[in-house]
C-alpha cells in the first residue's frame, strides 16, 4: 500500500529548448517579418497605421476559429458560410438604402438567422462526416460558393425582381461585380477614433474585439466551455459521461459561424466596398493561416495565439510585396511569397498534426 | 442478511439473432463484493452494458428481462439513467480525458457551477465553473480512497494504476452511487497496485457500497469476494458464497471442462544437454523493467521459464537479447557471439520473439492475418517475395503459408484475410506465434503469452508452446508474471529479482521456495547468516 501513497512528480521545469520547439512557428514568423520590415523600408507611421487597420479588420474573423478547434473539430473552413451570411445581409441593407448605425444594426439582425441556419447545417454535416471536418469544410465552402453565385448571378433579378442600377448588372439579372458599401463605410471604425499624425486608431472596433475576447474567455470557463473541451478530447468519453456530443459540436459551429459573419461585417465596413464574387472566397484560408502562424494547431488554440497570428500574418502581407521589390527587383516575388506562405503554413500545420497523430 | 439492492431477472440479449445472454439472473446486496466471473465471450461485458444503459444495447434492439433497483422495477435506457439510479461504472478501458486535470475528470459533466448574468439570459449551460468547490469535492473522494494524489495534476502522464483510482474516485463523488461496477480492474495493474485496489474495494464495501467485480483472476476473487456468480456462454452457471468456492471449482465451472494439471516437465540436466545460449552480464535499459547483469544458460531443447514480480526486470531479458532496448553484455549462441542491439542479426541467428505488447509491437492490427504472419519473414529473410530485386509480395505463397499456419496452430478466424484487430486475444497471440515461427527459429522468446486472454485460450496457447518444443524442436524461453502457468509447462524456472537471477528452480519445487526467491529472500537470508 505504501508505494501508492507517493504522489508522482511530473516535471514542469522551464525548458528553453522545449519552449523554442513548441513556439517554432511564431518565432520563425517574427524573424521573417522583421527581415521583411527592414527591407520594405516603409515609413514607420505608415507601417503601424496599416497594421492597426488590418488588426481591426481581421482579428474578429481569426478569433471565430477558436471554438471549433477547442471542440475538436479542427480548423473551421466553413466560416466562409458565415461570411456569405454577412454579405447577403449587407446587400439587402444597400438595397433598403439604409445609412450609418441603423444600417449596421439591420445588417446584424438580418445576418444572425442566416448565420445560425448555415452554422446549424454545417454542424449537422460535420456530425455526419466525423473526423473529416476540415476537408468537409473546404469542400463545403466550394459548394456553398457555387450556390452563392447562383443566387447572386441569377436568382436575384430573374426570380426576385430588383430594380437598382447601382447594385444590378445592366441586364437587370444578377449583381454587379462590386457593390459600393458607402452607407456603411467606417461605420464602426470612425464612430470614435484617436488620431496621432498618420496613425488612426479605430477605438470602437477594438472595443468590440476586446468585448469578444472577454466574452470568449468567459465562455470557456462556463459549463458549455468545459463541454467543448471535453468533446474536443474524446467524443466517446464525453458521450458516456452524459454530454450531448452532437449538440455541443453543432453549437460550436453555430457560434463560430455567427462570429465569422460578424467578423466579415467588420471587415467590409472597413473596406467600404463589397467584391460580390470574391470577398468571402479567401476568408477561410487567410483566417486559418493567421491562427496557425500565431502558434495554434489543429487541436489547440488560444486568444493570444489568434491575435499574435493576425499581427504577424498581416504584417507579412503589408511588407512582402515591397520587400520583394527592394530585394529582388520584382513585387511579384513578394506577392508570390505571401501566397506561398499562406498555403504553406496550412500545409505544414496539417502535416505536423498528422505526424503527431500517427504516434497514438 | 443485508438488503438486496439490485436484482437482475432473466436477462436475455440478442445481437442480430445471436443470443449472447440466455436468461441471466443475479442478486446484489448492500455492502457486498459480488464477483462475476466467466471467460471472454461469456456475456459479462454485455450484461454490464445493459446495466449501464450503453447505447450499443439500445441500438441493437434492447434487452428482455427485468431489472429491480431497491425493489423497484427500472428501465435503464441511457448511461445517464444508470447514474441517476446510483450505478457507477469503472470501465475496462479508462474513460478519462488526458488533457483534463484529475478534478475536471472526476467532475466531468457534473461540474459545480455558479449562476451569472449570462446564465440568467441564455440558460444553465452558461453557468460558470466553480473550480475551488470542484477541487474540494475531488479531494474528498480521493481521501476516501486513501490516496494523497494532487487533484490539480493532469491525467496525461499519470501511471496506469492511478488512473484506475481516479475512475473510482469519480464514481464515489457521485453522491448517489450505491453500486460500483468494476470491469476487469486489475488487468492493467501491477501486483502491488492490484493489491492496493483490492484493499480499497474491501474498505468501500464496508462503508455500504455494493461492488460488482468482473474479473477472470480467480485468486483475487477468492481474496475479496463475498459471493460469486459464474457465467459461461451467456448462461448462468452457478452462484455461491465464497465459503463454498475454491479456485479449482470456479475454474472448472468457468471453463466447463476440468483443467488437467499439465505437468510436462522433464529433467534434462542429467542427459548431457549442451548449453545452447550463454548469457553473461546482460544489462538492458528498459524503463520499468531494467536488467542489471544477468548470467543465464539456456539448454538446447528445453522450455525455460523466466518469472518474477512486475518491475524486477524479467521482461527486459528477451527485449534486450532481441535488440528492442539498448543493452550490453555478451550473448553466445552455440558458441558464436551474437552482437547486441541488432534485431536483424538476432533474427538471422535463429532467434524469434513474441512480444508482451501484442497489440502494440506484435501485430499490425488493421492488416490481415496472412500479412501479419508474413511481414517479418519478408523483411529479414525475403520469404514470400517475387519479382527478383523488385521484391513484390508473392500472394500465393503467402496465402498458402497462412492457411497452413491457421490449420497447424488452430487459429479461429473467418479466413486469412480477416483483420487481426477482430480476433480474440488468444487467437491474436497465435498469429504472433505463427509470425515468429515463420522465421524458422530454433530459439523462441515468448513474453507474457497469456496476458489478457481468458482461461480456455490460455491453456491452448500454453499447449501450443509445449507442442512447438516437443514436436518442432524449438527451444522456448517463456517470460510470464503468472508463476502457475510457468510451472505447468517449463522444465526450469529462473526467478528474476532486482534485475538479476535470484535462483533457478524446478517447476515442482515447493511454493515456499518460489515465494522466497520472488521476494528476493535468498539475499536477505545470506545477509542474516553473515
Amino acid at each position: 500500500m505504501s508505494d501508492m501513497k507517493e504522489t508522482p512528480t511530473i516535471k514542469e521545469d522551464f525548458d528553453l529548448q522545449k519552449q523554442l520547439k513548441n513556439n517554432a512557428v511564431p518565432i520563425m514568423f517574427v524573424i521573417i517579418c522583421s527581415i521583411g520590415c527592414y527591407y520594405a523600408r516603409l515609413p514607420w507611421p505608415f507601417l503601424i497605421n496599416e497594421i492597426i487597420t488590418r488588426m481591426a479588420r481581421n482579428s474578429f474573423l481569426v478569433i471565430s476559429l477558436i471554438i471549433p478547434i477547442i471542440a475538436g473539430m479542427g480548423l473551421n473552413f466553413g466560416i466562409v458560410l458565415g461570411a456569405m451570411a454577412a454579405q447577403f445581409a449587407l446587400i439587402a441593407v444597400v438595397l433598403f438604402e439604409l445609412q450609418g448605425v441603423a444600417a449596421l444594426l439591420v445588417t446584424i439582425i438580418l445576418m444572425l438567422p442566416m448565420a445560425i441556419f448555415f452554422g446549424w447545417m454545417t454542424g449537422a454535416l460535420f456530425n455526419m462526416t466525423r473526423g473529416k471536418e476540415m476537408i468537409t469544410g473546404i469542400i463545403l465552402s466550394f459548394f456553398a460558393n457555387g450556390v452563392y453565385q447562383l443566387i447572386c448571378l441569377w436568382v436575384l433579378g430573374a426570380i426576385i425582381p430588383i430594380k437598382n442600377p447601382a447594385v444590378m448588372l445592366p441586364s437587370g439579372v444578377g449583381l454587379r461585380n462590386t457593390i459600393n458599401l458607402k452607407p456603411l463605410h467606417y461605420v464602426l471604425d470612425r464612430m470614435f477614433e484617436l488620431q496621432y499624425g498618420m496613425i488612426r486608431i479605430p477605438v470602437v472596433t477594438f472595443l468590440v474585439i476586446l468585448l469578444l475576447c472577454v466574452g470568449m474567455h468567459f465562455l470557456l470557463k462556463t459549463k458549455l466551455g468545459q463541454d467543448f473541451r471535453a468533446v474536443g478530447q474524446s467524443q466517446h468519453i464525453a458521450g458516456v459521461s452524459g454530454i450531448n456530443v452532437d449538440k455541443t459540436r453543432i453549437i460550436a459551429i453555430v457560434l463560430s459561424t455567427i462570429l465569422a459573419a460578424m467578423g466579415q461585417v467588420i471587415f467590409l465596413q472597413n473596406l467600404g466596398i463589397l467584391t460580390t464574387y470574391g470577398s468571402h472566397v479567401q476568408v477561410g484560408t487567410f483566417a486559418v493561416a493567421a491562427i496557425l502562424v500565431g502558434g495554434a494547431s489543429v487541436s489547440k488554440a488560444t486568444i493570444p495565439q489568434a491575435l499574435l497570428g493576425t499581427l504577424l500574418f498581416h504584417t507579412l502581407f503589408i511588407v512582402s510585396p515591397l520587400a520583394g521589390k527592394n530585394l529582388l527587383g520584382s513585387p511579384q516575388v513578394g506577392e508570390f511569397f505571401r501566397v506561398f506562405i499562406a498555403y504553406g503554413v496550412i500545409g505544414v500545420a496539417l502535416a505536423l498534426h498528422a505526424w503527431k497523430g500517427r504516434g497514438k | 442478511m443485508s438488503q438486496c439492492i439490485l436484482e437482475l431477472r432473466n436477462i436475455v440479449k440478442e445481437y442480430f439473432g445471436n443470443r449472447v445472454l440466455k436468461g441471466v439472473s443475479l442478486r446484489l446486496n448492500e455492502g457486498e463484493i459480488h464477483a462475476l466471473i466467466g471467460e471472454n465471450g461469456a456475456g459479462k461485458s454485455t450484461l454490464m452494458n445493459i446495466l449501464f444503459g450503453m447505447p450499443v444495447i439500445h441500438n441493437t434492439g434492447g434487452y428482455e428481462g427485468e431489472i429491480f433497483f431497491q425493489g423497484n422495477h427500472v428501465e435503464i435506457k441511457t448511461p445517464h439513467d444508470a447514474m441517476e439510479s446510483g450505478i457507477g461504472m469503472v470501465h475496462q478501458e479508462f474513460m478519462l480525458l488526458p488533457g483534463f486535470t484529475i478534478t475536471e475528470n472526476i467532475k466531468l459533466n457534473r461540474e459545480t457551477t455558479r449562476a451569472n448574468v449570462a446564465s440568467q439570459v441564455f440558460g444553465p449551460s452558461m453557468r460558470s465553473l466553480d473550480m475551488p468547490a470542484m477541487e474540494a469535492d475531488a479531494r474528498a473522494a480521493l481521501d476516501r480512497l486513501g490516496l494523497s494524489l494532487d487533484e490539480t495534476l493532469k491525467v496525461a502522464g499519470l501511471p496506469v494504476g492511478y488512473m484506475q483510482f481516479v475512475e473510482i474516485a469519480r464514481e464515489l463523488d457521485k453522491k448517489t452511487t450505491k453500486i460500483l461496477v468494476l470491469d476487469e480492474p486489475t488487468a492493467v495493474l501491477t501486483e502491488s497496485e492490484a493489491d492496493t485496489l483490492l484493499t480499497t474495494m474491501e474498505r468501500l464495501a464496508k462503508s455500504g457500497i455494493a461492488i460488482l467485480f468482473i474479473t477472470h483472476r480467480l485468486g483475487e476473487v477468492m481474496r475479496v469476494a463475498d459471493n460469486i456468480t459464474v457465467l459461461r456462454d451467456g448462461e448462468w452457471v452457478a452462484s455461491m458464497p465464497k465459503s463454498e468456492a475454491s479456485i479449482e471449482k470456479l475454474a472448472e465451472l468457468m471453463v466447463g471442462r476440468s483443467l488437467e494439471n499439465v505437468a510436462h516437465h522433464r529433467d534434462l540436466s542429467g542427459q548431457g544437454v549442451d548449453t545452447f545460449v550463454e548469457i553473461r552480464d546482460l544489462r538492458v535499459e528498459m524503463p520499468g523493467e531494467e536488467v542489471r547483469g544477468i548470467d543465464l544458460d539456456i539448454r538446447k531443447g528445453e522450455i525455460l521459464g523466466i518469472g518474477g514480480l512486475a518491475g524486477q526486470g524479467k521482461i527486459g531479458i528477451a527485449n534486450g537479447v532481441m535488440g528492442h532496448y539498448a543493452s550490453s553484455g555478451t550473448v553466445r549462441k552455440e558458441g558464436k557471439e551474437i552482437p547486441l542491439n541488432n534485431t536483424p542479426v538476432a533474427l538471422a541467428a535463429g532467434m524469434a520473439f513474441v512480444s508482451e505488447d501484442r497489440r502494440g509491437v506484435g501485430l499490425l492490427l488493421d492488416q490481415s492475418i496472412e500479412l501479419n504472419i508474413a511481414v517479418p519473414a519478408m523483411q529479414s529473410q525475403r520469404q514470400f517475395l517475387t519479382g527478383g530485386s523488385l521484391g513484390l509480395t508473392d500472394n500465393k505463397s503467402m496465402r498458402a503459408h497462412a492457411l497452413d499456419m491457421i490449420q497447424k496452430l488452430d487459429i479461429r478466424c473467418t479466413g486469412p484475410e480477416q483483420l487481426t484487430r477482430r480476433l480474440s486475444g488468444g487467437n491474436q497471440q497465435k498469429v504472433c506465434i505463427a509470425k515468429a515461427l515463420t522465421l524458422h527459429p530454433n530459439l523462441l522468446f515468448v513474453s507474457e503469452p497469456t496476458r489478457g486472454i481468458d482461461i480456455g485460450a490460455k491453456k491452448i496457447v500454453l499447449d501450443l508452446l509445449v507442442k512447438l518444443n516437443r514436436e518442432w524442436g524449438v527451444t522456448v524461453v517463456v517470460t510470464s508474471s503468472e508463476l502457475a502457468e510457468l510451472r505447468s509447462i517449463c522444465d526450469r524456472i529462473a526467478i528474476i529479482y532486482e534485475g538479476k537471477v535470484e535462483g533457478i528452480l524446478a517447476p515442482d519445487a515447493s511454493d515456499r521456495d518460489f515465494g522466497v526467491l520472488l521476494a528476493g529472500g535468498l539475499k536477505a537470508a545470506e545477509k542474516e547468516a553473515s
